[in-house]
């Protein structure tokens, strides 16, 4: 059995991450936050990209540099990781962005047509983001919210069931700011905070951590023996 | 069959307005499970999980106690928490972390105590930002109460929870994919073996992967004893599930129901349940445990709601999902769609899922568009079966998930009971639905 081994560790150390530049000093903080919590500083690669989201409302090349300086990855393998992942915009996107499910159980309550109308609404197809930078319109895989179908989401809130004419007062509402405080900008996610950091002591992490290396490698001595 | 009416064991305080909350959660016997559990030796309390016989609620049904067990012998090092409900019509977890988030946050202390590990991460999907803000809310509660954190209720015990939101995509609900997503990397699922999460998890360390259901089934379990638990539901598939009902039927949502007990046909027509499908119109097809699940036709619908008799019968309850489909419903259209989804969460690793997908998804637009030979049908199955050799169920696999052999299942669905369909499509140039 042969371990994983780290993730290029020959490149990581040949790219000499700078101090953060683009991310703000708030943001830059909680990243650092982010990252205590995880017991390898990568893990929080797609944390910290939500939170560059969150300051400039997509994911810009400025802000995957200081992610890979934060995160001690090279900008491609931020740039390699975010790009597979729907929620992540590595291209600017609107301050609403729309996301209409038209996946099966939505599809059977009308989905189809509730998009159809919102491209006509917008004057965007799916996919497009309308001149003024207002919305871009998403057509969505399930959103899990199924018994309300047709599923819409604005910045990933649920909106609940649309007809045609309810998504265009939502339009309106979303214009007006009608809703901004319950739907934020695109970009933020979470707005509650962690309010402690890790609790349970290091070292005693450290031995259970040895324990565990020691019994695996009991269990392949064993194993081997056995095979033998 | 007769409707039971089980303990409500993951749903009990969803009537409340501020089930959310801790205040509610103490008031309703919050945390009375977890002080039961740290009464004990972490030892009991998989023995009393094994006893319950809970089978997991993520979709693949593998005994919780057993997995478990197999590692207790060998130290755990990290529990992970698989919230990335994406399989399309599952929406129970959504419930669960948005309504109840200390229920799971309590469960999963009790999981991490049987395991001795002392660090949790709970993955959610992206796409659930009040269930994000709901649990990381309950977890700064639960750290203050003293439910989580260093010497929890001063049992000695202690364990740090963290939230990790993923970034949308379906890939990541298979357990090796959200393992690598949870390292900061694509979601590309891991070859097993070797990389069992038992043996190779995180970061290479023995990992315990288990479902939002599964985790807030324990408090209950600990309070009230696995025998209850095991005495309610039939067969292998003990206590009560989540089912969520979507599609064409009056009442869609998601009901606790006693496993076995209840039937398909309880579940879509009953009153109290899904209320029948609305417009006076008849049942054509349903799916009865995800996309991934090969279609029933009405003569199934009697069919007990347990993971082995749906086995049984050809497919699998699966994440616990049900999708109605009334008489006016397009088989070519439904199954297009289906294939789409597959087609766009390929992940891309494996040749046969990633062009295969793309391969049958335009094969059935272009049927459902008019546009069909009537040798797609037999290109639809040859295709379908170079991704999965003999498209029989369980699949045959040739993928490094089972993501690819999970996508053969509707278009095979919809030839077998449908070919008139398909037919009539090619023939006539065009859908007869619209």
């Amino acid at each position: 059995m042969t371990e994983p081994t780290p993730v290029s560790a020959p490149r990581r150390a040949a790219f000499a991450p700078a101090a953060p530049t683009h991310l703000s000093a708030d943001i830059v903080a909680r990243a650092h936050e982010l990252i205590a919590l995880y017991p390898e500083p990568r893990s929080a690669l797609i944390p910290l990209c939500h939170l560059a989201q969150e300051q400039d409302g997509w994911l810009t090349p400025e802000a995957m540099v200081d992610i890979a300086g934060l995160v001690g990855v090279t900008p491609g393998e931020v740039f390699g990781t975010a790009s597979f992942y729907d929620m992540l915009h590595t291209e600017p996107v609107g301050t609403h962005v729309v996301a209409v499910c038209t996946n099966i159980a939505c599809l059977l309550g009308g989905a189809a047509e509730l998009l159809e109308h919102a491209e006509q609404s917008l004057g965007v197809g799916a996919g497009g983001t309308t001149s003024d930078g207002a919305f871009t319109l998403e057509e969505a895989e399930c959103l899990a919210d199924c018994d309300r179908a047709p599923c819409v989401q604005v910045n990933h809130r649920y909106v609940g069931a649309q007809t045609p004419e309810s998504f265009d007062r939502l339009i309106a509402d979303l214009r007006s700011g009608a809703r901004a405080a319950e739907i934020p900008p695109h970009g933020t996610l979470i707005r509650v905070r962690r309010t402690t950091g890790l609790e349970v002591d290091p070292a005693a992490v450290a031995d259970e951590r040895r324990a565990a290396a020691e019994a695996r490698a009991a269990r392949e001595a064993a194993a081997d023996g056995g095979g033998a | 069959m007769a409707i039971t009416q089980p303990p409500k064991i993951v749903t009990s305080r969803l009537g409340y307005d501020d089930s959310h909350t801790l205040e509610r959660y103490l008031a309703t016997g919050g945390y009375e499970g977890l002080r039961a559990a740290l009464a004990r030796t972490p030892e009991a309390v998989a023995a009393e999980v094994d006893a319950a016989s809970l089978l997991g609620r993520g979709g693949a049904g593998f005994p919780a106690g057993r997995k478990w067990s197999m590692l207790r012998k060998n130290p755990v090092t990290y529990l992970v928490v698989n919230g990335d409900e994406s399989e399309p019509a599952t929406f129970k977890d959504h419930l669960l972390v948005e309504r109840d988030p200390h229920q799971l946050v309590e469960g999963v202390v009790i999981a991490a105590y049987a395991l001795q590990v002392s660090r949790v991460f709970i993955f959610l999907r992206g796409e659930f930002a009040l269930g994000l803000e709901r649990v990381q809310s309950a977890l700064n509660d639960a750290y203050a109460h003293g439910a989580v954190g260093r010497d929890i209720f001063g049992s000695g015990f202690s364990v740090d929870v963290v939230v990790h939101p993923g970034a949308g995509a379906y890939i990541c609900g298979e357990e090796t994919a959200l393992l690598e997503s949870l390292e900061g990397k694509r979601g590309f699922p891991r070859i097993k073996p070797p990389f069992f999460p038992a043996a190779i998890g995180l970061y290479g360390d023995p990992t315990v992967v288990n479902n939002v259901e599964t985790m807030s089934n324990l408090p209950w379990i600990m309070t009230n004893g696995g025998a209850a638990f095991a005495a309610l539901g039939g067969g292998r598939s003990t206590g009560t599930r989540l089912f969520a009902l979507a599609g064409h039927v009056a009442n869609p949502g998601v009901f606790e129901l006693e496993m076995v007990k209840t039937t398909f046909d309880d579940l879509i027509n009953a009153p109290v349940l899904g209320g029948g499908i609305p417009h006076g119109r008849g049942l054509k097809a349903f799916i009865p445990g995800g996309v991934s699940a090969p279609w029933f036709g009405p003569d199934r619908i009697d069919l007990p709601l347990g993971q082995d008799e749906v086995a049984e019968a050809g497919s699998m309850l699966g994440s616990g999902s049900v999708v109605v489909m009334d008489d006016h419903t397009c088989a070519v259209r439904a199954a297009w769609r289906i294939t789409k989804f597959f087609s766009r969460e390929s992940c891309g690793q494996c040749t046969p899922c990633r062009e295969g997908s793309g391969w049958l998804e335009r094969i059935m637009e272009r049927i459902e568009r008019g546009q069909g030979r009537e040798e797609d049908l037999d290109l639809l199955m040859d295709a379908c079966d170079n991704i999965s050799p003999g498209v029989a169920w369980p699949p045959q696999q040739t993928t490094i998930c089972v993501l690819g052999p999970s996508i053969p299942s509707s278009i095979s669905s919809a030839i077998t009971m449908f070919r008139d369909e398909f037919l009539v499509h090619i023939k006539e140039g065009g859908c007869p639905y619209e």
